[in-house]
């Protein structure tokens, strides 16, 4: 089954990563700007990853036949120190039209701090102004249920938000429900230990059903699996679930929610055609 | 949707597997050399973790409580803390 995966970290990904996905039947991918395992010092470092993330990436997923679009921004782990925010939020414009630019993100809280909440709210700001849909991680483990609340409630204080526009990621069994009762999309991260199972996944998807409903792997320079959605389809086959439904949420959701985005330029696989 | 004899089946032994190893990560807690845990809250919340595990529930919701029981609280007056 063909399959997206809606948020990977490929720049900290070796190339076999790609081959092994597309072998597993990913045909495109979508990375948001992330934290890459110490704060960077400038600007120009976030110029350099940017440049990275639109240039470099498309042309390393391409040899295996995945198209790959990206998100931009300063991640909440950073939003720390609002100065160097403020520089890299006034930078990202620069980025917008390049094709496989799907937006903002991932941007989002970390410790929940005041620092970070500011900083959230500029960059959502910025997606009104230049009319980008979005993409939100919220925090880790014991900070995950404040942290969303907290996000949810900016966000509803904007009127202007388009939700469905807004994918709300890593949410886990205490928070999908808040992310979709609000009319938002919602993201389920296969990550070991501070995440979620493919098991639970299944379990979310049976219990609300697969409307808004995402799932991927956030495969990074951390023990991660990229192949956690494969994991995933398995798991709801052997639940004797219908393709339909599993195709929705690996494959027509994502498409539906990246359409938003005037740079969404993915392309089918044609029916018949032999491709990588 | 299988029955749920068969999701136990399927389930058994890697709940055994998992309920022995918090056994045993408790068990090399107690056999540690230095001090004790008594005033740390973790520990607490592991006990009442258990306790929800083995208590009855109609709606399914286990996991869940678990996460809320290892969530910091959300304030809604937090806007007013920030001065947001």
């Amino acid at each position: 089954m063909d399959y997206i995966d809606p948020h990977i970290h490929m720049v900290s990904r070796i190339t076999d990563d790609y081959e092994t996905l597309a072998r597993m039947g990913c045909v495109a991918i979508s990375e948001p700007a992330f934290w890459a395992g110490f704060d960077r010092g400038t600007v120009d470092g976030f110029r350099d990853y940017f440049r990275q993330l639109v240039d470099v990436e498309p042309k390393r997923a391409a040899q295996y036949g995945i198209q790959h679009f990206c998100w931009l921004c300063i991640n909440a782990k950073e939003a720390e120190n609002v100065s160097l925010s403020r520089e890299v939020i006034a930078m990202i414009p620069e980025f917008l039209d390049r094709p496989g630019v799907l937006g903002i993100g991932e941007i989002g809280l970390n410790k929940n701090t005041r620092n970070e909440a500011i900083i959230f709210l500029e960059h959502l700001q910025l997606a009104i102004n230049y009319d980008q849909p979005i993409l939100i991680h919220t925090p880790h483990l014991e900070d995950k249920y404040q942290g969303t609340r907290m996000i949810l409630d900016m966000l509803e204080d904007d009127s202007r938000i388009d939700r469905s526009k807004v994918l709300v990621d890593h949410v886990e069994e205490h928070t999908i429900g808040e992310v979709l009762d609000r009319g938002f999309w919602a993201g389920m991260t296969l990550y070991p230990i501070t995440k979620c199972t493919p098991a639970r996944a299944a379990d979310m998807i049976e219990k609300f059903g697969p409307e808004r409903l995402m799932t991927n792997s956030a495969g990074d320079w951390g023990p991660s699996k990229p192949t956690a959605v494969p994991d995933l389809i398995f798991e709801l086959r052997r639940r004797g679930h219908d393709e339909s439904l599993i195709r929705k949420v690996v494959y027509e959701n994502p498409i539906e929610f990246f359409s938003n985005s005037r740079n969404f330029n993915f392309k089918a696989r044609e029916e018949g055609k032999t491709a990588v | 949707m299988p029955s749920p004899k068969q999701i136990f089946d399927e389930s058994f032994l890697t709940m055994r597997s998992k309920l022995i190893d918090i056994a045993a990560n408790l068990d090399r807690i107690d056999r540690a050399a230095d001090g004790e845990l008594s005033d740390d809250p973790r520990r607490a919340r592991i006990d009442e973790a258990i306790d929800i595990l083995s208590a009855e529930t109609s709606d399914a919701d286990r996991a869940k409580r678990l996460q809320q029981l290892f969530s910091r609280p959300y304030d809604v007056k937090w806007r007013r803390e920030f001065g947001l």
